[in-house]
């Protein structure tokens, strides 16, 4: 039994003015089994935002249906933590406040909120920004933040789309790294979207390829590198192979991409 | 000087007062220069004289307190009615599409217009004047803060949503919090309108408040008492908008850079 079940999900957008409706997602498969770490790898504009959305319930598939856990997704919830492309603290919040948003939207006791507020805060090695307003944090550090707002709902599967794609090379390894042993550690379930091919294959335990618009998988790649994975990996020889694959399988779907723009 | 670039606290402040200081140096150039005559315009020192005058004997403190109670009366009445529909109308679109029209409407409804109206429907009493500036800035406020509740970034609502928030954490936690900032600066916009209203209500059947003083004075020809008149007007202005900023940035430190 997989934990998420993507069956048969296309989105199509209505057109805008008098244009032709926008084909952002092709009827899609996918299947992503319990503590997975897929990650979904496209050229620009290929759909992956808008299969994350849909996972998320922000937005309605046009055709097709989401299960978690056997579940129907119907619309948005506490059981999918999302992290965004764009930083989505709440200004007005504190690192602290931001965190404890979803279990105080729980009803979960001030004091249980604060212990895991404190646990969160260690992992992401932010204790003494507890009280920094987003406005006071730099990109990582608002980015981690959004991790631990998600991940201390604890949801059934977390859902990431290009959250360091913002951030420097230097930044972008170490919140890599971090990520990924939280995941080690907490055995969560993760859809990674990134355009990133070194990132996809160092976080994934198997890296799902998107052709360009209109998206669809069009290859589905394991990563068998060992756990708990060290950045010195990205030199080995397996890592290499697998990155001289995927950059062949995505630079089909870039030429693609540009031409039909 | 170059665009945006920010300046020293004391750079500023120095400059601020400056202005006030050519200002009322062109003034008394102007009038003790003898460039103008006194009977259209007084020089400063006259003001002076004035307005102490009107303080110690005329007891014009009371008149100015009568115009604050008013201002403040009126506008938040108006500020209780229009800030929690502006926000409902902006976070629920139905609400928006019921009231928008009318009220775009009724926001070009010139308040002073409505003076002899109100007159005789509610007399010349405090009422009549509390219901000038409250027509004055309902409909500006509710539609103001529409826009700003409207205009929220969507991902963060969509990002509460995704952390497991209903309707109503919606409401009370993204949109409203999101929004005060802005609102409170609506509020400190419009309070400055309301000023314009109470003295036009004032000029109209009234017995006490700045705006009487200033039509009485006028049967005189006494401009240094109008003028005085005025200048407070715009002192409490200058404190009422210092008191607002002040309050906002300790009630939104979040929203500072
Ligand atoms: N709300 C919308 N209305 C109309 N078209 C949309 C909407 N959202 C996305 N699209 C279209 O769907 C396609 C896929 O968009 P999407 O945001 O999913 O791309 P992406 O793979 O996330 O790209 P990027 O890597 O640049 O973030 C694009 O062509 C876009 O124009
Ligand atoms: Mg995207």
């Amino acid at each position: 039994m997989s934990k998420l079940a993507i069956e048969n999900v296309s989105r199509v957008f209505p057109p805008v003015r008098g244009g032709a409706p926008t084909r952002a997602l092709e009827p899609t498969h996918l299947a992503v089994g319990d503590n997975d770490f897929v990650t979904i790898l496209g050229p620009s504009g290929c759909g992956k935002s808008t299969l994350l959305r849909l996972v998320a319930g922000l937005d309605t598939p046009t055709t097709g249906r989401i299960l978690l856990n056997a579940r129907p997704v119907t619309g948005p919830g506490a059981d999918r933590g999302m992290v965004f492309q764009s930083y989505t603290l709440f200004p007005w919040l504190t690192v602290a406040e931001n965190i404890a948003f979803g279990l105080r939207e729980k009803g979960v006791p001030a004091a249980k909120r604060k212990e895991v507020v404190a646990t969160w805060l260690e992992r992401i090695g932010l204790t003494g920004f507890a009280s920094h307003y987003p406005k006071q944090l730099s990109g990582g550090m608002q980015q981690r933040t959004a991790i631990a707002r998600a991940l201390a709902n604890d949801p059934a599967i977390l859902l990431l789309d290009e959250p360091f794609g913002a951030l420097d090379n230097q930044t972008r390894a170490l919140m890599q790294e971090l990520l990924l042993g939280i995941w080690e550690r907490e055995a969560k379930t993760v859809l990674f979207v990134t355009h990133d091919i070194e990132e996809a294959i160092f976080l994934a335990s198997r890296v799902v390829v998107m052709s360009a618009r209109p998206g669809r998988i069009k290859a589905d790649i394991p990563v068998d590198l060992p756990h708990p994975r060290h950045y010195t990996v990205k030199t080995s020889p397996e890592f290499s192979a697998l990155k001289a694959r995927l950059t062949e399988e995505i630079r089909v779907e870039a030429v693609l991409a540009a031409e039909g723009h | 000087m170059k665009p945006l670039a920010p300046i020293s606290n004391g750079a500023r402040v120095t400059l601020g007062v400056s202005f006030f200081v050519l200002f009322f140096a062109g003034w008394a150039v102007a009038t003790l220069g003898g460039y103008v005559s006194a009977t259209f315009l007084a020089d400063p020192i006259t003001m002076v004289k004035d307005g102490w005058e009107l303080i110690t004997e005329h007891g014009f403190l009371f008149d100015i307190g009568v115009t604050i109670w008013r201002v403040v009366g009126g506008f938040v009445l108006a500020a209780l009615v229009a800030v929690p529909l502006g926000i409902l109308m902006g976070a629920y679109k139905p609400v928006e599409a019921f009231f928008e029209p009318f009220v775009s409407f009724a926001r070009y409804l010139p308040a002073s217009a409505f003076i002899p109206l109100l007159i005789l429907w509610a007399g010349i009493g405090e009422s009549q004047k509390l219901l000038v500036i409250f027509i004055g800035s309902v409909f500006q406020i509710v539609l103001m803060v529409a826009v700003t509740v409207g205009s929220i970034r969507r991902d963060l609502v969509e990002a509460a949503l995704a952390l497991g928030a209903r309707d109503r954490g919606i409401l009370g936690r993204v949109l409203i919090p999101a929004a005060a900032p802005g609102i409170a600066e609506i509020l400190r916009l419009v309070l400055g309108w309301a000023w314009t209203y109470v003295i036009v209500a004032e000029l109209i059947g009234s017995s006490s408040g700045i705006g009487h003083m200033i039509i009485d004075s006028q049967a005189l020809l006494a401009t240094g008492q109008m003028i005085f008149g005025i200048i407070v007007i715009g002192v409490i202005g200058l404190i009422s908008d210092f008191l607002f900023k002040a309050a906002n940035r300790l009630l939104f430190p979040w929203s500072l850079a």
